[in-house]
């Protein structure tokens, strides 16, 4: 009975949907019998679930999370790391898989270094990040560029659709924080200019459906003009 | 007089000056807005939700709003001295507080979110287009609201009701009772977060005050509106 709700912008207290047919999801508010969006961004409705995907904003730190950050500070024993959230993420000695004499923290993550991590906790004291599983720690070589946060599900894509789509027409290898950190690893520095590039065209094309064949058309593009 | 009042402008007594809006206009902001009523521009930009600094501030509660209104220096005829003043400290928080009614900070437990405002251009109406963009910044920088709020001005010109007061209104006019403005501020559903009035009125005429700029608010709330859809495209 009830009818599909479109994918549209919305702003804060819009009527998105009416009735007693759908739930308020994430980013809305149920007021009578009204779904009001509570934020600036897209509504999307699935299983009569109404919620807004946020366009834009800082970045939420969530447990799970995997995240690039940049040692910002050494303590006697940790490392404390900017992720570009509302507050700064500790990184205890606890959690590095290896063992770090007294003093010598720097020699492992010295000021201005970028770490990869894992976030385990979040509370009303802090961030708390480790680095004990594979593939994390610091990151060497290759290129970071930021993105903003909110944009990441997008340049993942569905199950990777669009992260394994950008890495199989460049060859690179491409990591993406939660907090909008992208590294990026080539064999030259021209295809991680070109990642670069590519994932520019993602989030700035981030509301559009179907975007992933958009991005194969933008490569065809790219790529044949290159050839000339 | 007050039958034959002209505007200086030519406008009727219930037309605004011509709108203009933008969001995402400051690229190191979280989140920023431009509004413009004819020639009043102001920016706003959103920063946060941060930390709170300094430590005692923080209120573990809830979230904080600071909002900063500044008119540049080159804003008006005759160059003002930069930085803050009586006047900028008092619509600072004067925007502070019609704002908050419709923010939901009560997630951000001692975190501040920054608003600051900056007038460009100033012809009158100047905290209302502050208003208007800070709302704007704060949905674009993706910060919970109920609602928008929008901003705008009655004047009362001699004994003639206008809406959105210009330059000559606000300052120049001077004859029989002189000239008095009213900003209001309402929410989208037509809500006051905000009213300021210092002269006199009487309660009959207030209230019809009141609803002319309760339907000058709606159109001021449809620029706002399109703005922020238009922004994806």
């Amino acid at each position: 009975m009830a009818k599909e709700i479109e994918r549209q912008v919305v702003i804060p207290g819009e009527v998105i949907a009416k009735g007693n047919n759908y739930l308020p999801g994430e980013g809305t508010e149920k007021n009578g019998d009204e779904i009001v969006a509570l934020r600036y961004g897209l509504s999307e409705e699935s299983n009569k679930l109404v919620k807004v995907i946020a366009l834009s904003g800082v970045y939420q730190p969530r447990r799970g999370n995997t995240v690039i950050g940049k040692v910002e500070g050494l303590t006697f024993n940790g490392w404390i790391l900017n992720v570009g959230a509302s507050e700064n993420a500790f990184l205890p000695l606890s959690e590095v898989p290896r063992f770090v004499a007294k003093g010598e923290l720097a020699d492992v993550f010295d000021i201005g270094d970028l770490v990869m991590g894992k976030i385990v906790g979040v509370n009303g004291r802090g961030i708390d990040i480790t680095v004990k599983a594979r593939g994390l720690g610091r990151v060497d070589g290759g290129m970071i560029m930021e993105v903003n946060p909110n944009k990441v599900p997008r340049i993942i894509g569905k199950e990777g659709s669009m992260i394994s789509l950008i890495k199989n027409e460049t060859g690179c290898n491409i990591t993406v924080g939660q907090n909008g950190f992208v590294w990026i690893q080539g064999k030259k520095v021209e295809d991680e200019l070109f990642v670069r590039k590519a994932i520019n065209f993602v989030s700035e094309k981030s509301y559009l459906q179907g975007l992933t064949e958009e991005v194969q058309k933008w490569f065809d593009k790219e790529k044949g003009g290159k050839k000339k | 007089m007050a039958k034959d009042y002209k505007r200086d402008d030519g406008r009727k007594f219930d037309e605004l000056r011509e709108m203009k809006a933008k969001v995402g206009v400051v690229d190191n902001a979280d989140g920023s807005a431009m509004f413009s009523f004819g020639d009043t521009v102001a920016i706003a930009a959103v920063y946060g939700p941060k930390k709170m600094h300094p430590q005692h501030q923080q209120n573990p509660e809830k979230g904080t709003l600071r909002c900063n209104y500044n008119m540049v220096s080159f804003s008006v005829e005759d160059r003002i001295r930069p930085g803050p003043s009586r006047r900028s400290t008092e619509i600072s928080k004067v925007t502070e507080w019609a704002l908050e009614p419709v923010l939901m900070i009560k997630d951000y437990p001692n975190m501040v979110i920054d608003v600051h405002i900056s007038i460009i251009q100033a012809s009158a109406s100047t905290r209302c287009a502050g208003i208007n963009a800070a709302a704007l910044a704060l949905a674009h920088a993706g910060i919970p609201m109920k609602n928008l709020v929008s901003s705008l001005s009655v004047g009362k010109i001699d004994k003639q009701l206008v809406v959105d007061v210009n330059k000559f209104e606000d300052s120049v006019f001077d004859e029989g009772e002189g000239a008095t403005d009213i900003p209001f501020t309402f929410t989208g559903d037509g809500k006051i977060t905000h009213l300021q009035l210092d002269g006199k009125i009487s309660k009959d005429q207030f209230m019809e005050a009141m609803n002319l700029a309760k339907e000058g608010a709606k159109k001021v709330y449809e620029v706002q509106k399109k703005a922020l859809k238009e922004s994806l495209n």
